[in-house]
């Protein structure tokens, strides 16, 4: 035991030293982030490079979507990166309170992929470094039970849960994250973005949600909601390792538990998930010194090496990553050609909208056409004040 | 005391209440009156690892030069007090205008954000309020009848309810009535339904809640009754004994008699905390079948990337203003009484 422990505080001394500074020569970098496990990897290896008159503080917190604005509005800024995803730059972009990072990633960003550059309007605004999104988790050996092949469209997936509970396997066979809010608005936004639908009229930011597409979308998610749970679950790709951890609480459902990409809809061909990606930002209100050591500390935290030493820890973007099995669902997303979930600038208000207002439909309460009404008529109330339309 | 005294002794207070009091409702009334200013928004093209699309954006240089011509925004007068979030008149019109009677009406209004919110509230405090009340008053009374010895820690249990956190103790229930919990599992063996459960059902989420806040709620009353109890005249008392008085009507003629006064202060502020219920809505999650002003006012503030300031700030008024006219009747009438004993 004591010999473990001089090991690895000599390793953990070595690769300080090693690391210290990471060719910073000063500045403080204060990190806002997310709270889930693949983020922490990077950041804590981002934080050794504190040293040489290089601080490193980092706020991990599920609250982060309400503290970024107002920390990065204020002069100088609570934090010099906010790590962030498709949906939650867009407050930090509306307000201007990121910078372009052309500059930076020209003079430090030899590691970084073109592919990772989150470009908009021509200006590098973040830096992507993992991907992420729903996909399918199957139970095989439930499913070889029933014999029955895997599904690959939400309709196959109805009939196949239909099959499960009529020979007895399971009372419910299907689950999906369906709780009134953030949720349910983002079951509405897979499936729509499944059906080829588009959520504002081009150009502008009138709701387009009434149509065709809204009311099979919603007809779908009843069916699914009514299915009940559990050999096959649309779930987060950042969650794998918590579902098939040969260490975890229920370690031969995760051996049988196999990854597929999100089911398609409709007949169509785009998978009924969005994709997702996480990146960082460098705040806009800080001295270029510190937003030059935040660069770099997280372009280290970023390197590659990082994805090649924990392939299951996400679907990361970096250089030379080989994809194991644990990545298939999201990659699988990717190459079936998901749409990216939108970046743009009302389609907060818009989830939000959908989140408040399906709850009575999938209750049963109300028609689909009403709920999508009900939706429209909440959202443009919200984009009105929020200065969007008139 | 003279009026100077008096003065001298209460400025700094109400120089306290002023400031951490008047001044952030003032500021709460002007925020509700203004909305964002327009946002100019352009179409650019955006790439990502997935690939380039056209898309929108705010032009933040042309958004910045609106924002310093006008630092509160644009003069939306009561624009969002009638908006479809809060008061909704265009949306009342057109259904009183064209409906199918009176349940159509009904329920077309309660489909409208604030009057969900408001129906669940009223409804709450005008159950929740009484009720406690009345609970409060019978284990004060039984309280005060049981041995000495035993007094102190049945105050304290009674006292429970009210001590436990309202988001842990809505919690604990919560988890107990889902359907793997010890209560729900045993509703749904005594009905004999698997199916049965007090969350999905709207009618029975709002009975989870009454009966929850009844229960959170009871304590307070019960200790303001209690001590109430130990200044009750043990005279009166014991002439009613003599006149023959059973028990019951003791505590109809000289009890409740003594205690109107406190029930008068315990109703109050009972129904101002009622009107404001927040916790339970979400320790229960029960936002799709029961939502309250609180809620409506956190929703705004806790939108997935957008605060709506102007819509909160708008329903945060509108609170206050039920507050006022709930508590009317009482203050009236305290106000009345005030005068009298000064004339």
């Amino acid at each position: 035991m004591k010999v473990l422990t001089t090991t690895a505080l000599g390793l953990v001394l070595a690769a300080g030293m090693a690391q210290a500074g990471c060719g910073i020569e000063g500045g403080s970098v204060r990190i806002l982030a997310n709270d889930f496990d693949a983020l922490g990897l990077v950041i804590s290896e981002a934080e050794a490079c504190a040293g040489d008159g290089v601080t490193v503080e980092k706020n991990m917190t599920t609250e982060h979507k309400a503290l970024q604005v107002p920390a990065l509005t204020v002069d100088p800024a609570q934090y010099t990166v906010a790590v962030v995803a498709n949906n939650s730059i867009v407050p930090l972009l509306n307000d201007d309170l990121v910078r372009p990072l052309d500059d930076l990633v020209e003079k430090y960003g030899q590691s970084l992929q073109p592919s990772q550059l989150i470009k908009i309007d021509g200006q590098t605004m973040a830096i992507a470094f993992m991907g992420n999104g729903q996909h399918l988790f199957l139970r095989e050996d439930v499913l070889e039970e029933a014999g029955l092949e895997q599904p690959t469209t939400l309709e196959g997936i109805l009939e196949a849960a239909q099959v499960i509970r009529d020979k007895g396997i399971m009372e419910y066979p299907l689950a999906g994250a369906n709780q009134a809010g953030w949720y349910l608005g983002n079951e509405f936004v897979n499936t729509y973005l499944g059906y080829g639908g588009s959520f504002f009229e081009p150009g502008s930011a009138e709701p387009a949600i009434s149509g065709e597409a809204g009311l099979k979308t919603l007809a779908m998610m009843k069916a699914m909601y009514l299915a009940g749970d559990i050999a096959i679950i649309n779930q987060w790709g950042s969650m794998v390792n918590g579902h098939v951890d040969p260490d975890g609480p229920a370690p031969q459902i995760g051996e049988a538990t196999v990854l597929a990409a999100a089911p398609t809809v409709g007949g169509g061909d785009t998978p009924a998930a969005a994709l997702w990606w996480d990146g960082f930002t460098i705040a806009k209100n800080i001295s270029d010194e510190d937003a030059e050591a935040s660069f770099i500390a997280m372009v280290h935290g970023i390197r590659p090496e990082v994805a090649q030493q924990n392939p299951s820890a996400a679907t990361w973007l970096m250089k030379d990553f080989t994809a194991p099995d644990t990545a298939k669902g999201v990659l699988g997303n990717a190459k079936a050609g998901a749409k990216p979930y939108p970046m743009s600038p009302y389609m907060g208000l818009m989830h939000t909208a959908l989140g408040a207002e399906l709850a009575d439909f999938m209750q049963g309460k109300e028609s689909a056409e009403q709920a999508l009404a009900d939706v429209s008529a909440a959202y443009r109330t919200a984009a009105q004040e929020a200065g969007f339309l008139n | 005391m003279r009026h100077r005294d008096f003065a001298a002794f209460i400025l700094p207070s109400a120089f306290a209440m002023v400031l951490f009091i008047a001044l952030p409702i003032l500021s709460v009334a002007v925020q509700s009156l203004f909305v964002e200013h327009e946002q100019v928004v352009v179409t650019v093209e955006s790439c990502g690892p997935f690939g380039c699309e056209t898309q929108e954006k705010v032009d933040t240089q042309a958004t910045a030069a609106l924002r310093a011509e006008q630092p509160l925004g644009r003069f939306n007068g009561l624009g969002t007090y009638l908006n479809r979030a809060h008061l909704a008149v265009d949306e009342i019109g057109v259904i009183l205008s064209d409906n199918d009677g009176f349940g159509d009406v009904m329920a077309r209004i309660y489909n409208l954000p604030f009057y969900k919110a408001l129906a669940f509230t009223l409804v709450y405090t005008a159950l929740v309020t009484p009720l406690a009340m009345i609970l409060g008053f019978a284990v004060a009374l039984g309280v005060n009848n049981i041995p000495k010895i035993y007094k102190g820690p049945v105050i304290f249990l009674s006292l429970l309810p009210y001590i436990v956190t309202p988001l842990i103790g809505s919690l604990i229930l919560f988890w107990m009535i889902n359907s793997d919990g010890v209560i729900g599992a045993s509703l749904q063996w005594l009905f004999d339904d698997p199916e049965l459960s007090l969350k999905a059902s709207p009618t029975l989420t709002w009975v989870t809640l009454i009966v929850y806040g009844i229960w959170h709620m009871a304590p307070f009353p019960f200790v303001v009754f209690y001590a109430g109890l130990q200044t009750l005249p043990q005279d009166t008392l014991e002439s009613a004994m003599i006149d023959g008085a059973n028990r019951w009507e003791r505590i109809r003629y000289v009890v409740m008699p003594h205690l109107v006064p406190l029930a008068t202060f315990v109703g109050l502020v009972l129904m101002m905390d009622n009107f404001r219920v927040f916790e339970p809505i979400i320790g229960f999650s029960s936002e799709a079948n029961a939502t309250s002003l609180s809620w409506s006012i956190y929703n705004d503030l806790n939108g997935q990337v957008d605060q709506l300031f102007g819509s909160a700030a708008a329903t945060s008024i509108l609170t206050m203003l039920g507050v006022i006219v709930l508590l009317m009747p009482v203050l009236i009438r305290t106000w009345r009484e005030f005068n009298r004993k000064a004339h």
